[in-house]
């Protein structure tokens, strides 16, 4: 398990990834307007560009080295407690470090155009930058607290970014509810940290570093390692969308779509399975924390699928769906399958990049809407967006040979391996592939499919998107076919990922099943996802036909129940929110101003009256001081004389 | 010759009504001049204790009390003069400036 300790290669290029995305953003904050909108744009694309470029570089040289670090300087020095701000790049990272740059690159192309109609353009990508800043600094520390800072900076950022349209006062709430609910999980995250230091420091070993915890991993006894990574997880539900902190990503859509794409679904929401993945050699000593991250994920992508069968919103659709996606991920890393959960990272990334790009280049043709029952047949006027989107649902539903096919079955073989869990979760995850199937066929028919149902001047604006938008969307659909063919199974020609990342996460899954099993077990899958397909085409595929045939089929109330995300929001609402709220409403309304005020107004108005009193003492005059004076040399006088 | 009691006891007699003049008049030239009776008396005690047992040393300190109270008069006088500019009064009962 425990990986070689290689000693780290100084490699003083890592920190301008990270360092170039933020001196854009600080150059476009006080030159960003008089760049003007397209300048500040390019330059930010150019940032971007150049942090892929060193990270690919980074990745080249990266075999030959193993761990490259660069130490800028120390940050905490207190005692024999360090931290240092320093960037490591390992196969972990360098994957993550890829997607982000790479898959942001592409973003930050597309928005290029997405945004060039909106006067915040500067702002946006001022924001953007930050953006992936942080992110890096999130996959590159090499501590928990730098990772921390980069976390808390992709959720600052986020909630820039989702209340960008900050006029509309409903973008403003979800910015606010994905801040909070995020501050919600951070505060297990905090926990989490304070008690390794704590821990730790008791045992003489004051460190934070991951390389160092992993060394000294053992000093911890198995309740504290359980209690720790249940803290951890409770940051990860809230970062990463899982039950039950999954509400503020849907609400999050409110932002413009390409920050759906890059932060709500390739990178940001993926930072706690990072965070699971860097932290495995914790998450492994503790089988508790595992089986329940693991019934969580599985649930989570069962519960936010059937959601997403409902939704009319295109863009609620694939919120729900990449919440679904992250709770595989999550089933991944409970069944201990560390690359497992990192690969669909890396295909997730860009088949659900590509499919919040494609819709929202639907949303930019149809300027600004986004309800799919007013759209239709856009087969014809967008085919660009149209085949792009089609590969990119086409990969997330698993169709054979493209990405979704290899890392979903990947995790489904490595849950239905797992001892504890075993097939109860396959059955989620395998049922779940359905929906899948089913959700986003529904969506390709609904929305490029059958007539037209758009207004008649909409229906007249509708144009093909320019191809700085349409370029990134066939090279994200390209990936979201290749990419997943880095880790096919052993059946077909073996896994590239797996063998990288055998030497970081242990050999996993010793291959209980045969080869028989898992191949029976893939066309078990295929029969279901085929399934969902046909249910879909049979549905919605000819002619019109709209949601309300669903509903009639599955019965009224259960249609209902998903239309209104099993009443979720409602539900957290009558019993958090509402009695959080008069509790701090009675605190504010009542409590602060008789008893905190009270206290404070009764303890002035004490020390006056008693000054009151002895103002008397203080006339003024001489004389009386002199009084005062020789009373009390008479005094001492007599005292001293007394004691003779 | 006089016994030593006699000169301690005209001593304390200056002494004391130096310190009443202090503390009851209502006149910052007069209570100037009672400060000055009850150094004047403490010098009286050093000079007859000096002659008493024989020693120089009480009349040295006499000397310098007589310096120091020079001075003091001098300081004393010129803020007494420079208050009486100002208020037209010397009645120390009436200066509470600092009295809020």
């Amino acid at each position: 398990m425990v990986a070689a300790t290689q000693s780290p290669v100084t490699l003083d290029l890592l920190r301008w990834i990270p360092l170039i995305p933020l001196l854009t953003s600080v150059f476009n904050v006080f030159f960003g307007a008089r760049l003007g909108k397209k300048g500040a744009g390019v330059l930010a694309c150019v940032a971007v560009g150049a942090s892929f470029a060193i990270a690919l570089y980074v990745f080249w040289l990266l075999p030959a080295a193993g761990i490259f670090r660069d130490t800028l300087y120390t940050w905490i020095e207190s005692g024999s407690f360090q931290v240092q701000l320093s960037f490591q790049v390992d196969d972990l990272t360098a994957v993550m470090l890829l997607v982000v740059t790479g898959i942001g690159f592409l973003i930050h192309i597309y928005s290029l155009g997405y945004m060039a109609h909106d006067e915040g353009m500067a702002r946006f990508f001022v924001y953007l930058n930050l953006f992936i800043f942080f992110m890096l600094v999130l996959v590159m520390a090499d501590n928990l607290l730098a990772l921390f800072v980069g976390w808390e900076g992709v959720g600052l950022c986020s909630y820039l970014l989702i209340s960008f349209w900050y006029e509309e006062p409903l973008n403003v709430i979800a910015g606010n509810k994905a801040f909070v609910v995020n501050r919600i999980g951070d505060f297990g995250f905090t926990l989490a940290i304070f008690l390794i230091v704590s821990e730790l420091g008791r045992q003489g070993i004051w460190t934070l570093n991951f390389m160092e915890l992993q060394k000294h991993v053992g000093l911890l006894s198995p309740g504290k390692i359980t209690l720790i990574t249940l803290l951890l997880f409770v940051g990860a539900t809230g970062k990463s969308a899982q039950i039950p902190l999954f509400v503020w990503l849907p609400d999050a859509m409110a932002g413009p779509t390409p920050v759906s794409a890059l932060i709500h679904a390739a990178t940001m929401v993926t930072a706690g399975v990072y965070m699971a993945a860097r932290l495995h050699f914790l998450f492994s000593l503790a089988p508790d924390t595992m089986s329940l991250i693991a019934t969580i994920g599985a649930a989570t992508a069962f519960f936010a699928g059937s959601i997403a069968i409902a939704q009319n919103d295109i863009k609620k659709v694939l919120a729900y769906s990449t919440v679904s996606q992250l709770g595989y991920m999550f089933l991944a890393v409970g069944v201990g399958a560390f690359s497992a959960a990192i690969f669909h990272v890396f295909t997730h990334a860009f088949f659900k990049a590509c499919l919040f790009l494609g819709a929202g280049s639907v949303i930019h043709a149809l300027g600004g809407e986004q309800d799919m029952r007013k759209m239709g047949g856009l087969k014809s006027y967008l085919p660009k967006t149209y085949w792009t989107y089609l590969i990119a649902a086409v990969a997330i539903s698993g169709v054979p040979f493209t990405a979704g096919f290899f890392s979903k079955d990947l995790i489904l073989w490595q849950a239905y391996n797992n001892p504890q869990s075993g097939p109860i979760l396959w059955a989620v995850g395998w049922f779940t592939a359905g929906l899948t199937a089913f959700y986003m066929f529904r969506q390709l028919l609904l929305v490029f499919h059958g007539e037209c149902r758009a207004d008649e001047h909409v229906k007249a604006h509708i144009h093909e998107s320019p191809p700085v938008m349409t370029i990134p969307l066939m090279i994200l659909a390209l990936g979201s076919i290749f990419a997943g063919w880095l880790g096919a199974p052993e059946y077909l020609w073996g896994s590239v990922w797996e063998r990288r990342f055998e030497q970081m996460f242990g050999v996993h899954g010793e291959h209980l099943g045969s080869l028989t099993t898992e191949i029976s077990l893939m066309l078990v899958t295929l029969a279901i996802v085929g399934l969902g397909i046909l249910l879909a085409y049979v549905s919605y595929g000819r002619g019109v036909r709209l949601p309300e045939r669903l509903s009639s089929l599955a019965g009224g109330g259960l249609y209902r129940l998903l239309l209104n995300k099993y009443y979720v929001d409602e539900l957290y609402d009558f019993f958090i929110v509402r009695p959080f709220t008069a509790v701090s409403r009675f605190l504010a309304q009542v409590f602060d101003p008789w008893v905190i005020d009270g206290a404070v107004n009764g303890i002035a108005a004490s020390a006056r009256g008693v000054s009151f009193l002895w103002r008397g003492v203080q006339s003024g005059n001489v004389q009386h001081y002199l009084v005062g004076f020789l009373a009390g040399t008479l005094a001492l006088l007599a005292y001293y004389l007394g004691q003779q | 010759m006089v016994p030593l009691n006699h000169y301690l006891i005209l001593s304390a007699i200056v002494f004391t009504i130096g310190v009443i003049g202090v503390l009851i008049r209502r006149n910052l030239i007069v209570i100037l001049m009672s400060i000055e009776l009850m150094l004047n008396a403490v010098n009286l005690t050093f000079i007859v204790f000096s002659r008493f047992l024989g020693s120089m040393e009480g009349q040295v300190i006499v000397f310098f009390v007589m310096a120091v109270a020079a001075a003091e008069a001098v300081v004393g006088l010129a803020i007494i003069i420079a208050i009486f500019r100002h208020r037209q009064t010397l009645d120390p009962s009436e200066m509470q400036f600092l009295k809020w």
